[in-house]
């Protein structure tokens, strides 16, 4: 990528690995554990937090020397909740079915903890091309771990994958189902996201011992 | 020279290396090692992690030999080929086709157990480099016991794995484990697949193959029954000495009553956590009869079957008894003060029986009030002993003043 410089591809790159905002930083775990039981949530949810995350980090790295800093957090709630109405209306208007589906959720993307942290930690520091990489880095992190994490729900919960079934019929008892395979119901609960993503932080600080902290 | 020499040569040649801990392992569980020290003066124990395992395990024989003869019972009831048993030692109980179908059926629960959970110790062993440890010697044993006896094999075994890593491995192996891995494995079976592990047809063998046909059978839980608001069909003996249906090892009562005593004769299982889970039980089912007795609910609510059960029933049906002997006095998993240990074990047998009135879904609570309680046991254990700091302070005070 001779489009960016070394350091700019740091940006993108290391939140999607060593510097995870899920894995890592465990922030925005509460959506991570609630939308997953499908990948068709999971991949929209994290399309719209890329929104959400890119622009408004170039939003307030714009701001970020005329804006009073005992108001700042207002005005980031401001900016977030702007960008989460327009994601918001978009899938009303676009993907009903799915917007009933993720519900509060999109909402509730204002409250993520990953949107603050990168407006505090890194947008008000630094100039809008880099804000951009960096909220664009950040969400990616995000929705791989999503993506990842609503893969296994949805194949080991309800044996579809995007709503295709993908281990044959479990009533007509094809494929799979015919030697006595059954969907786990367990994966279909939020308990089951949080084991996922504790399995993924594991894998991750087995391979790179790096990331264990000290107590 | 015999095997335990070759073993000590194989573990000789396999030190240092990668699969060391396996061949250890298989040479220390048969006998003991080799090596012992010789200078300096020590103490001898001989009640270690194995023998303590051993004991449990031994004192789970009877229940399992009872849940094979009643696995068989129960099927060839239900089919109508054998009378109903009168009298413990009933030759309609404790005859070979009972046992061969029995066997045929729960042997093979006991294998996988065992098998796969000991080779995911196994395995973790040889990746972390340390001992294979026991932990799920009993683990192994008490999990064929508490599940129903058609669960088909690999969701036994996926279960298995899911509770040895999850309930004890990443928790650092045995004596780290937060949770009782045989609990996590139910529970996980629970939620993952709850058509198998709930309902009126998973209790008595070939129920499920023959639903809607002919031939149908069903074996409904008394529990299951009561939370219906319907009536039962067995009497108190039935149910104490446990020709009922339920989980494999869970229904008689006067076996796991043999195996408390010597539990607690071997002072291996703590009497104060089976007797307050006990009284806790008892309590809890008191405050219910006493609301229906008071007029609050009638035979309308949903509630009132089970609420309604004699207090003392409680303890005969479901497997409250089995929990409060064989899983709550994990040693591991339970509260480690002897304060601590009674209210430990009240709130298992008050939750146990709550969940079980109040969630019609879960009529038997035990299992989710004995995890609940093992999250909670080190807060427990953790407020007693600063209650004590505080009363010592207190003293120290008065007598320095």
């Amino acid at each position: 990528m001779a489009l960016l410089s070394k350091k700019d591809q740091r940006l993108i790159l290391d939140p999607l690995a060593d510097d995870n905002p899920i894995t890592i930083q465990v922030l925005g775990i509460c959506s991570a554990l609630a939308i997953t039981a499908q990948l068709k949530a999971s991949i929209v949810m994290s399309i719209s937090v890329i929104f959400v995350l890119g622009v408004g980090n170039v939003v307030i790295s714009l701001m970020r020397n005329i804006i009073p800093s005992k108001i700042r957090i207002i005005v980031q709630l401001i900016v977030v909740a702007t960008l989460v109405i327009v994601v918001d209306q978009v899938l009303k208007a676009y993907a009903y079915e799915l917007s009933k589906e993720l519900s509060v959720f999109v909402g509730l993307i204002i409250t993520n903890c990953i949107i603050m942290g990168r407006f505090e930690a890194f947008a008000l520091g630094n100039g809008p091309w880099k804000s951009f990489l960096d909220g664009i880095g950040n969400a990616l992190g995000y929705g791989v771990i999503l993506i990842i994490v609503g893969f296994f729900r949805e194949l080991l919960g309800s044996g579809t994958l995007l709503g295709i079934p993908v281990l044959g019929d479990p009533i007509e008892k094809t494929g799979l189902y015919s030697i006595g395979y059954e969907n786990n119901g367990f994966m279909l609960l939020s308990p089951m996201a949080l084991i996922v993503v504790g399995l993924i932080i594991w894998v991750q600080r087995s391979r790179n011992k790096a990331l264990i902290e000290e107590n | 020279m015999g095997l335990k020499q070759n073993l000590h040569k194989l573990k000789l040649k396999y030190e240092g290396k990668k699969m060391a801990p396996a061949f250890n392992a298989l040479h220390t569980f048969l006998y003991s090692p080799n090596e012992t020290t010789h200078s300096g003066s020590h103490i001898r124990a001989v009640d270690d992690l194995k023998r303590t395992m051993n004991t449990v395990i031994l004192a789970l024989v009877p229940c399992l030999l009872f849940g094979i003869f009643n696995a068989g019972y129960q099927h060839y009831l239900a089919t109508g080929e054998i009378e109903a048993a009168a009298g413990f030692f009933s030759t309609n109980f404790w005859n070979w086709d009972n046992f061969a179908m029995g066997a045929w059926t729960v042997l093979p629960l006991v294998v996988v157990s065992y098998g796969v959970g000991l080779l995911v110790e196994f395995i973790f062993a040889v990746i972390k480099g340390h001992e294979v440890e026991e932990g799920y010697l009993v683990t192994g044993m008490l999990v064929p016991l508490i599940v129903p006896i058609d669960i088909p094999l690999w969701m036994l075994a996926v279960a298995v794995v899911f509770g040895v890593v999850i309930g004890k491995e990443v928790f650092g192996g045995t004596g780290m484990n937060i949770l009782n891995p045989a609990l996590t494995i139910r529970a996980f079976l629970f939620f993952a697949y709850p058509t198998w592990m709930s309902g009126d047809k998973v209790w008595v063998h070939q129920a499920v193959e023959r639903a809607g046909t002919p031939d149908a059978i069903s074996g409904e839980t008394i529990l299951g029954s009561y939370a219906q608001n319907a009536t039962v069909d067995y009497d108190y003996m039935d149910m104490f000495l446990g020709f009922i249906p339920g989980s494999v090892g869970e229904t008689s009562k006067l076996l796991i009553i043999f195996g408390a005593l010597f539990l607690i004769f071997t002072k291996i299982g703590s009497w104060r956590i089976i007797l307050s889970t006990l009284v806790g039980a008892l309590v809890m089912g008191l405050i219910f009869n006493g609301v229906v007795d008071a007029g609050w609910i009638d035979n309308t609510s949903k509630f009132y079957g089970l609420m309604s059960v004699p207090f003392w029933q409680h303890l005969i049906i479901g497997s409250i008894l089995f929990g409060a002997v064989y899983m709550a006095t994990d040693p591991v998993t339970a509260s480690q003060t002897n304060k601590g240990k009674y209210i430990y074990g009240f709130l298992i047998g008050f939750i146990s029986i709550m969940i079980r009135v109040f969630n019609p879904a879960y009529p038997e609570g035990g299992f989710l009030a004995i995890l609940l309680m093992n999250v909670f046991a080190p807060t427990i254990d953790h407020y007693v002993v600063q209650g004590n700091v505080k009363r010592r302070m207190k003293r120290l005070k008065v007598k320095t003043a």
